[in-house]
C-alpha cells in the first residue's frame, strides 16, 4: 500500500499541500505507513500535530475522520451504540411475532450507529483516523482504543468481531496533561514536536502568510525564538506567531523594533505577568 | 546489526527507559526499512520505535551517539593526529596555532560555515583534549578541556563585538551566536565520543557518558545547567500530579450510604432496595506548613520543594511556607499566583529575615522562633512538612519543641536530602527529631519528591495514617 518511496517523498508531499515538516516527521510517517502502526504525536500545544494529520489526510487522497476525545467519553461515543428509538418503533411495528426473530431483527446492521472509530473500520476505501487530545479521557477509556490500535479491529457482543475492510492510518495526539498508560504506548510510534528552528519557523511562517516579506519573517522568528527561551509561564507557539506575523502585516509594520513588539505582546503572549515581564524587558 | 541493537535497548534499560520487547521487535522491523548508511534517519526511527515519551529523549540521544557514533574517512583519521600540544603547552608556535584556530572558529561561527566549524572541531579535539588510550575518564572531562583552551566562555563577546546593537536586535543576534556556538559543542562532543569509542569499545564509553533522566539526578549535587532543565520540567510533572491525584481521589472509596435517594431508586423495583446509593465523599485536602531550610548546602532542594507545593497549591487547602537559616521567617506571600517562581526564590533572598546571628543552620533557634511566632499556623488539619539536613553546627537541637509541634498539627514529615547513612554522622542531629516525625524521608530526586506528594495528599484523604515513600 506504499503511496511513497522515501521519507523525502513524504516531506515533499507535505511541504506541497503547505505543512513544512522537519526529517523527523517526515521519518516517522513513512515509517508508520510500513510498519502500519499508529503514531502517537506530543508536544506544546499549538505546535501544528493536529495540522499534521489533516495535511496527511490530503495528501494520501483520504477521508479524515476525527474523534475529538474529553473526560468522560465512552464507547458509546467512540465506538458504535444502539439505535434504540429505531429497534422500540420495530419492535412496535411487528407486535405478535415470536421474539427469535425480532431479536435478530433489531441486533443488526441497519440499527447500529457507527461512531468515528467504527467508521474508520468499516470505510471501504481507507482512512486517515485522527484520535485527538488521547491525554483528555480517563486511563480506562483508553483500554477501549486499545484493540482497534493494535489488531485494527472492535468487538461488539451481538455481532461479533469487526475486523477493519482497509487499514486506518491512525494519527493520536496528546498534549501530555497526564502520562498515557504503557499498554497504549507500546502500541504506537512515538513523534514529538517540539518549537521548530528558527529556519523551519520562518519557512512556515512564509507558507501560513504568503504576503509576508522575507526580512519581516526572519526578524519574527528571531524574536519569537527569544521570547521561547525566557522562563514565561506559556511560551508563544506556532500558531501564535502565525497570527502575530499576520498581525504585523496588517498593521502594515515593516521592522520589529522594541515599540511595535510591546504594543502586540498580547497577540503572541497569553498571560498578563508574562506580557508584563517582557515589557519591562524590551523597555 | 541486531547485536548491536540489542546492546543498546539493553544501555537503554539501564539508563532507565522502559523498553518493551515488543518495541524492540518495532525497532528491528524499522531497520529493515531504513538505509544503514543515514545516521538520522535510523536515529529518528529508532526513537519513535523505543521512547515513548519527551523527557526521555535526551538520554536515547546521548546513548544513540556513543552506540552509532559517525566514523570518519580513513584519510583523515591519519591527517588529525599530530603531536599533542595540550601537554607542552607554552612553546610559541603551538599558542600561535590556538590563536590562529580560536580566529578561524569565530569567522566560522559568524558565517556560519557548519561544515568549516566541524573541521575546526575535529582539528580542536586531536591538538587539545589530550585523549590518552585506555585511560576511563568522562566524556564531559574532554569537552570541558577542549572547550575552556579554546575560551569557550568569551567567544558570545568576541562575536558581538563586531556589532553596534542594543536592544531587542542585540538580543535576538546574542540568541543566534549562541545557539551556533551549541551546535559546534555538540560537534566537538562528537568528535570526543567517536574518539573515545574507537579507543575503548561502546559499552565502555556508554557507562561514562551515561545521562541520567531528569527525575533521578541528585538535586543537592545538581550542577547549574542541570538545575535549569530540571527547572522546567517540574510545572508539567506538577500537572501531571494533579491529575492523577483528582483521579485517585474519585476512585477512592464510596461516601455513606445515601438512605433518601435508595428509597426514592426503589420504586421503580417494586420498592426492592436493589440498587444502593451513596453520597459522594467530602474530600479533605490536607493544610500545608513548609518549614525549609535554605542554607546554601540544602537551598535547591528547599526551592525544588516549595516550587512543587506552589504549582499543586490547588490540591492543599492551604499552603504556608517558611525559610529559614538560623532565623525563620513566613515567605507564603512571595508565591501569589501568577507570579515568576525565580522572582519569588530572589525576594526570599532579598527581602526573607532568615538570618538570626550568624548565618548557620540553627534548627533550635528556628524551631523556638517558630513556636513562638507561628503557633496558629498549626492546627489539627495541618501536615507540617521540614526540609533541610539537620545539619545544626553542634548548637542545640530542642527536639522537644519538634514534638510540641507535632502534637497540635496532624502530624510532622522531615525530608532529608543526604543520603540516609550519613545522617546523625558529625553535625548531623536527625535522630533528636525523628521521634516527633510520622515519616522520615531521604528524598533526594524529583522522582522521590513527587512519590512523597503523592501519598501525603492520597494519606489525607483516606486517613491513613502512614506515608510511604
Amino acid at each position: 500500500m506504499s503511496d511513497f518511496a522515501s521519507p523525502i517523498e513524504v516531506g515533499d508531499a507535505l511541504k506541497r499541500v503547505h505543512y513544512l515538516p522537519d526529517p523527523r516527521i517526515s521519518q516517522v510517517v513513512y515509517l508508520a505507513e510500513h510498519l502500519q502502526k499508529p503514531v502517537l504525536v506530543e508536544g506544546p500545544a499549538g505546535v501544528g500535530k493536529t495540522e499534521l494529520a489533516k495535511a496527511l489526510a490530503e495528501i494520501y487522497g483520504r477521508r479524515l475522520i476525527r474523534l475529538q476525545c474529553y473526560e468522560g467519553l465512552d464507547e458509546s461515543k467512540a465506538l458504535y451504540e444502539w439505535n434504540y428509538r429505531k429497534q422500540l418503533l420495530r419492535l412496535q411495528a411487528d407486535e405478535g411475532a415470536d421474539w427469535a426473530t425480532v431479536e435478530d431483527d433489531i441486533f443488526s446492521e441497519s440499527f447500529l450507529l457507527e461512531r468515528p472509530l467504527l467508521e474508520a473500520l468499516r470505510s471501504p476505501e481507507p482512512v486517515v483516523l485522527l484520535i485527538d487530545e488521547v491525554d483528555r479521557v480517563e486511563i480506562e477509556t483508553e483500554a477501549l482504543l486499545l484493540e482497534v490500535l493494535a489488531d485494527f479491529q472492535a468487538s461488539i457482543p451481538e455481532l461479533g468481531t469487526v475486523q477493519a475492510v482497509s487499514r486506518p492510518l491512525v494519527i493520536l495526539t496528546s498534549n501530555n496533561t497526564r502520562d498515557l498508560s504503557d499498554a497504549l504506548k507500546r502500541r504506537c510510534l512515538f513523534l514529538h514536536i517540539g518549537y521548530p528552528e528558527l529556519d523551519r519557523e520562518r519557512e512556515i511562517l512564509l507558507t501560513r502568510v504568503p504576503d509576508l516579506p522575507g526580512q519581516l519573517a526572519e526578524q519574527i522568528a528571531g524574536v519569537v525564538r527569544h521570547l521561547r527561551q525566557q522562563p514565561l509561564r506559556k511560551a508563544p507557539s506556532v500558531s501564535e506567531s502565525i497570527d502575530w506575523a499576520r498581525t504585523l502585516l496588517a498593521l502594515g509594520v515593516e521592522e520589529v523594533t522594541e515599540g511595535v513588539t510591546t504594543d502586540t505582546l498580547h497577540v503572541l503572549l497569553k498571560y498578563q505577568s508574562d506580557i508584563d515581564k517582557v515589557a519591562r524587558e524590551l523597555e | 546489526m541486531i547485536s548491536i541493537l540489542t546492546g543498546f535497548v539493553a544501555e537503554l534499560r539501564q539508563v532507565g527507559i522502559p523498553v518493551s520487547m515488543v518495541e524492540s521487535i518495532d525497532a528491528a522491523r524499522a531497520v529493515e526499512h531504513i538505509p544503514l548508511a543515514d545516521r538520522e534517519a535510523l536515529r529518528h526511527s529508532l526513537a519513535a520505535c523505543l521512547v515513548k515519551s519527551a523527557h526521555h529523549l535526551e538520554a536515547f540521544d546521548a546513548a544513540f551517539d556513543v552506540y552509532f557514533a559517525r566514523r570518519p574517512p580513513l584519510a583523515e583519521e591519519a591527517a588529525s593526529e599530530p603531536g599533542d600540544i595540550s601537554a607542552g603547552a607554552g612553546s610559541g608556535s603551538a599558542e600561535a596555532d590556538l590563536d590562529q584556530m580560536i580566529a578561524g572558529l569565530v569567522g566560522a561561527v559568524a558565517e556560519p560555515d557548519y561544515e568549516a566549524m566541524r573541521a575546526i572541531a575535529r582539528q580542536a579535539v586531536g591538538l587539545l583534549a589530550g585523549i590518552v588510550p585506555g585511560r576511563p575518564a568522562g566524556g564531559r572531562y574532554y569537552l570541558y578541556r577542549v572547550l575552556s583552551r579554546l575560551g569557550a566562555e568569551d567567544l558570545p563577546e568576541r562575536l558581538m563585538a563586531g556589532h553596534d546593537l542594543e536592544g531587542l536586535e542585540g538580543a535576538v543576534l546574542a540568541d543566534e551566536y549562541r545557539s551556533r556556538l551549541d551546535s559546534f559543542e555538540s560537534m566537538v562532543e562528537d568528535e570526543i565520543r567517536r574518539r573515545l569509542v574507537a579507543d575503548r569499545g561502546r559499552e565502555a564509553v556508554a557507562r561514562t557518558t551515561r545521562r541520567q533522566l531528569l527525575e533521578d539526578v541528585d538535586l543537592s549535587r545538581a550542577p547549574r545547567a542541570e538545575i535549569a532543565r530540571m527547572e522546567r520540567v517540574v510545572q508539567p510533572l506538577a500537572r501531571r500530579l494533579a491529575a492523577r491525584l483528582a483521579h485517585r481521589r474519585r476512585h477512592l472509596r464510596k461516601g455513606r450510604l445515601d438512605v433518601r435517594r435508595t428509597v426514592r431508586r426503589s420504586l421503580s423495583t417494586g420498592g426492592l432496595l436493589a440498587d444502593p446509593q451513596f453520597k459522594a465523599p467530602r474530600i479533605s485536602k490536607p493544610d500545608i506548613v513548609l518549614l525549609c531550610d535554605i542554607s546554601g548546602s540544602v537551598a535547591t532542594f528547599a526551592h525544588f520543594t516549595m516550587q512543587l507545593m506552589y504549582a499543586m497549591s490547588s490540591q492543599f487547602s492551604r499552603v504556608r511556607a517558611f525559610a529559614f537559616v538560623d532565623g525563620v521567617d513566613e515567605v507564603t506571600g512571595f508565591f501569589t499566583p501568577g507570579v515568576d517562581y525565580h522572582e519569588a526564590i530572589a525576594r526570599i533572598g532579598r527581602e526573607a529575615d532568615v538570618v538570626h546571628l550568624d548565618g548557620h543552620s540553627d534548627y533550635g533557634n528556628v524551631l523556638e522562633q517558630f513556636t513562638e511566632r507561628y503557633a496558629d499556623a498549626i492546627t489539627p488539619r495541618t501536615s507540617v512538612i521540614v526540609t533541610g539536613d539537620g545539619r545544626n553546627n553542634y548548637r542545640a537541637a530542642r527536639g522537644e519543641l519538634l514534638q510540641q509541634i507535632a502534637a497540635s498539627a496532624r502530624g510532622v514529615y522531615w525530608l532529608n536530602p543526604e543520603p540516609t547513612r550519613f545522617w546523625d554522622t558529625g553535625d548531623s542531629v536527625m535522630r533528636e527529631y525523628v521521634p516527633a516525625c510520622r515519616g522520615v524521608f531521604e528524598v533526594r530526586t524529583l522522582r522521590q519528591l513527587e512519590g512523597f506528594i503523592e501519598e501525603l495528599a492520597i494519606a489525607a484523604a483516606t486517613h491513613r495514617t502512614s506515608v510511604k515513600v
